[in-house]
């Protein structure tokens, strides 16, 4: 708005720091958070394009092959069914990123809405809808997600959607605290006084300001949902075989502990790697779209 | 304890009672997730009509999903949780067998992640930026990054099965013996317990950092006290409000991993019962021991709340 005001004088123009200036200099600036970015770009990009990554069938099974040791092959070698290792792991994190983000999406449909009508609303609506968050908040995660799946039934989907539904809470309390403050701002009376609907005033006024810690908030679920499809695959309540996930990988690894103890490591740290991804590029986006952060 | 305190308390209880009303709502509607006829589902799917009948008529699935919630609460309130659609046991008898064992193995989960966590925060906060501070918070935020089966994972293959120092897996009961108990739950506590280690360290840490730049730690110094003096008698006082919470999530997040744990090390506790139970379709079993956890989570918060007012006597009213 104010640019175009401006336009006509260009040698008026106040410069006001683009985007992408502003990116450039939060990757100087925070050289963690960058470095977890590009890390984190790079494992999506190879579960997208997994299977022109992989070099063999993820599924494949030769039996002349079984527990191979690392090879020029077979890089990360080959596991009790003479599969690819390296295969499985690409063609696994197509599915943890997908369970990942899968989870943590729905917690976002169920818990932002939830979230906003309960802050904007207030009295009975918020008495009630927070009592209920309290209580699921006081549910252990996984064991919930545990009871859900099995009672929709076991699968990937159902498992991530439990997972969803688990998280949903923590959103909820989270925009929720965060509504309470926006809806008392100014523009939040001027668009009432103007008439616009709740909906719209949800939408367009108290969403956007009210939504950057759950951004955050997001980042950090992405870790604990990616963790939570490894535990749940290796209940064998999620990804089931022969599909490969890093948590299927992991319960194969278990059964033939003792005789193949090395197949655990690639899938185990291929977690954790990416875990850590997430974490450090949620506390990076922490500090930088919460000022009052800053230099801590 | 005051009459204020004591008033605090009833009120805190009266607070809890809608809650753990809503769980056990909660609990009871997992039922209505199950797609499909939950009748078929128990009676098998060759079972006949009849016998299906039959199954409605045991369980009360005909009826209403209020009056059957009604009736098992009812049933729940006095300890009676149903039986094991597959063992028959009685489902309040199968979580008084195992729920001690997951309790210990949660127990001394939380209590390593306080001894390991404490030091440490310490710490990296004597010395806040440093290469000490950076090291110890780089190796906590692995700590919240391991799956913690997979650390139990690595530490059956090394400590048990390659350097045969501790059970690869197993469990004794500590009324049994209680060295022997701890020699089984050690590696199952260690690997419960590094989420725990990170996060004690991670909040001590930023709690002394802001102590030590308060204003009253600079009179202190001023007055000359050593820093030892100031860390023990003011620091670590005023922390410990913030620890306690700390714990008390602890144990919420180590007993919800004790269902993976559990299974890594083949220990007969709850997180292996719900496994198998859910594995199995033995609705009764997955609904009492969900309750149960959620029943001791809602009791730790409320010991929690109370603790806050003997370590913080500021605080007057939660």
């Amino acid at each position: 708005m104010t640019s175009h005001a401006y336009a006509a004088t260009p040698e008026r123009v106040v410069k006001e720091d683009s985007l992408f200036r502003k990116f450039g200099q939060w990757c100087r600036h925070d050289k963690r958070g960058a470095t977890s970015l590009v890390v984190l770009l790079l494992i999506i990009a190879i579960a997208v394009f997994a299977p022109w990554v992989a070099p063999y069938s993820p599924t494949e099974q030769d039996y002349s092959k079984i527990l191979l040791e690392p090879s020029m092959a077979h890089w990360l070698g080959t596991d009790d069914l003479g599969r690819d290792v390296l295969s499985r792991l690409i063609h696994g994190a197509s599915k943890s990123v997908y369970a990942a983000f899968l989870a943590v999406g729905v917690a976002l449909l169920i818990g932002v809405p939830v979230g906003l009508l309960a802050g904007f609303l207030g009295g009975w609506v918020d008495a009630g809808i927070s009592r209920v968050i309290d209580t699921l908040l006081s549910f252990p995660a996984i064991v919930l997600a545990v009871a859900v799946t099995g009672a929709m039934g076991i699968g990937l989907t159902n498992a991530m959607v439990s997972v969803g539904i688990v998280f949903s809470p923590h959103l909820a309390r989270l925009i929720r605290a965060r509504t309470l403050v926006v809806r008392e701002e100014l523009y939040v009376d001027a668009a009432r006084c103007f008439g616009a609907p709740v909906s719209r005033i949800l939408i367009r006024h108290v969403t956007p300001n009210a939504i950057q810690p759950v951004i955050v908030q997001c980042t950090l679920l992405l870790a604990v949902a990616l963790l939570a499809e490894a535990s749940l695959s290796f209940l064998g309540l999620g990804v089931q075989p022969p599909d490969p996930s890093w948590g299927q990988m992991l319960a194969r690894a278990y059964m033939n502990m003792e005789i193949a103890p090395e197949q655990m490591y690639a899938p185990g740290l291929a977690i954790m790697v990416t875990a850590l991804t997430f974490n450090t590029l949620g506390e990076s986006l922490r500090v930088a779209l919460d000022p009052t952060m800053k230099g801590l | 304890m005051s009459r204020n305190k004591q008033l605090m308390l009833l009120n805190r209880l009266v607070q809890a009672i809608p809650i753990m009303i809503l769980a056990t709502f909660l609990v009871f509607s997992l039922l209505q997730l199950v797609p499909g006829d939950i009748a078929i589902t128990i009676a098998g799917e060759n079972a006949s009509e009849e016998r299906i009948e039959q199954i409605r008529e045991q369980y009360g699935l005909n009826q209403p999903f209020l009056v059957q919630y009604g009736n098992w609460l009812l049933n729940a309130v006095q300890g009676d949780f149903g039986e094991s659609l597959l063992s028959g046991e009685p489902v309040l008898d199968t979580i008084a067998r195992v729920f001690p064992n997951t309790l210990f193995i949660v127990v001394y989960g939380v209590l390593l992640s306080v001894i390991v966590g404490v030091p440490l925060g310490i710490l990296a906060s004597s010395r806040p930026n440093s290469r000490l501070d950076g090291t110890i918070m780089g190796v906590s935020s692995l700590g919240v990054a391991v799956p913690n089966f997979w650390l139990g994972m690595v530490l059956v293959s090394v400590f048990a099965l390659g350097w045969n120092w501790f059970p690869a897996t197993g469990f004794t009961a500590p009324s049994e013996s209680l060295s022997s108990a701890i020699w089984f739950a050690t590696l199952p506590a260690i690997a419960l317990c590094t989420n725990g280690v990170a996060e004690v360290t991670r909040q001590l840490r930023s709690s002394l950092v802001e102590i030590h730049g308060s204003q009253y730690v600079r009179t202190l110094h001023a007055k000359g006290l050593s820093p030892a003096v100031i860390l023990w008698k003011h620091g670590l006082k005023n922390v410990s409000v913030n620890l306690l919470t700390v714990i008390s999530l602890l144990f919420n997040k180590a007993l919800a991993a004790t269902v993976v744990v559990e299974t890594v090390f083949a220990i007969p506790g709850m997180g292996n019962t719900i496994v198998k139970a859910v594995l199995e379709s033995d609705f009764p079993v997955v609904q009492g021991a969900v309750l149960a956890m959620v029943v001791t989570v809602i009791l730790v918060n409320l010991l929690t709340d109370l603790l806050y007012t003997v370590l913080d006597p500021r605080i007057k009213q939660v």
